[in-house]
């Protein structure tokens, strides 16, 4: 990966095997977190008629979605917990939405990439979800070190976050770039 | 830009206009994160808001230096839509009633 850049109306990559695997696997992993948290809501009659579904009124108790799908309000428990219900499915499925542009446009063996605006925009939004993520899991903080001790756990999954971090913060520029 | 109108809009003084609870005014909050790039908040603050390069700019630096700022104003159903729509982008955000 050398980064992205515009071209003719495109935005364009290219990934190595190894690159194209790490970003599908985890991408992969955060949609299915996020079915397991829809497929944990109880269905009732209503929503079978209706075909509208109620999200949850309490927050993951898992740290990865509930910063994915933080409260609406600071205190108010109340509120957050109806707008919670109201927005959550919607939010879920926007997320799953740019999952799968990823998972449909990034080649399993690597290679070339042609994305136009939107699916780009879909990129943007599903490596910022599996750098939020990792950074959950790594406890990421602003003074956070380049490298860790090779003898540290995380040490490893911290090169992938700060390659995420390269490889979306190129992205950016490629959009802001007209 | 239908945001500046209402910002400007919501600076009438409370006092002087009478309304009830229902129509005070709300706030969308966004809070400092150590994961979000200031790139990628910038950006989103143009995309979802409309902000110049420069406005947008400074909502971020605000909230990167003092932790978090208001991004936008106005009734409770604008801002919740708001605040929906910055989860979405994976920002911390969070709505409250302006005191």
């Amino acid at each position: 990966m050398n980064g992205w850049r515009r071209r003719g109306g495109l935005v364009v990559a290219a990934l190595s095997e190894r690159e194209a695997g790490l970003l599908r696997g985890l991408v992969g992993q955060v949609r299915d977190m996020l079915a397991a948290r829809v497929a944990a809501i109880p269905r009732d009659e209503l929503a079978e008629l209706t075909g509208m579904t109620a999200g949850p009124t309490t927050a993951p108790t898992d740290r990865v979605l509930a910063r994915l799908l933080p409260d609406f309000h600071r205190e108010d428990a109340t509120l957050s917990g109806g707008l919670r219900a109201l927005h959550e499915p919607e939010l879920v499925a926007l997320k799953d939405t740019a999952a799968g542009v990823v998972l449909d446009t990034c080649p399993a063996r690597g290679g070339r990439l042609r994305l136009s605006d939107e699916q780009a925009q879909a990129w943007l939004s599903a490596l910022n979800d599996v750098r939020l993520a990792l950074g959950t899991v790594l406890g990421v903080t602003e003074d956070m070190p380049d490298e860790l001790p090779a003898e540290d756990p995380r040490a490893a999954h911290l090169v992938v976050y700060h390659w995420l971090t390269w490889v979306q913060e190129s992205l950016i520029q490629a959009l802001a770039s007209t | 830009m239908t945001t500046r109108v209402e910002l400007e809009q919501t600076q009438v003084d409370p006092a002087v206009n009478e309304v009830g609870t229902e129509d005070r005014s709300w706030l969308t909050i966004v809070w400092n994160d150590p994961v979000n790039l200031m790139s990628y908040v910038t950006y989103v603050f143009q995309k979802l808001f409309g902000y110049s390069r420069n406005e947008a700019t400074r909502l971020m630096l605000d909230v990167h230096h003092k932790g978090k700022a208001v991004v936008t104003r106005g009734s409770r159903d604008k801002v919740e839509i708001d605040v929906a729509k910055l989860h979405g982008a994976g920002l911390w955000a969070t709505m409250q009633q302006d005191v």
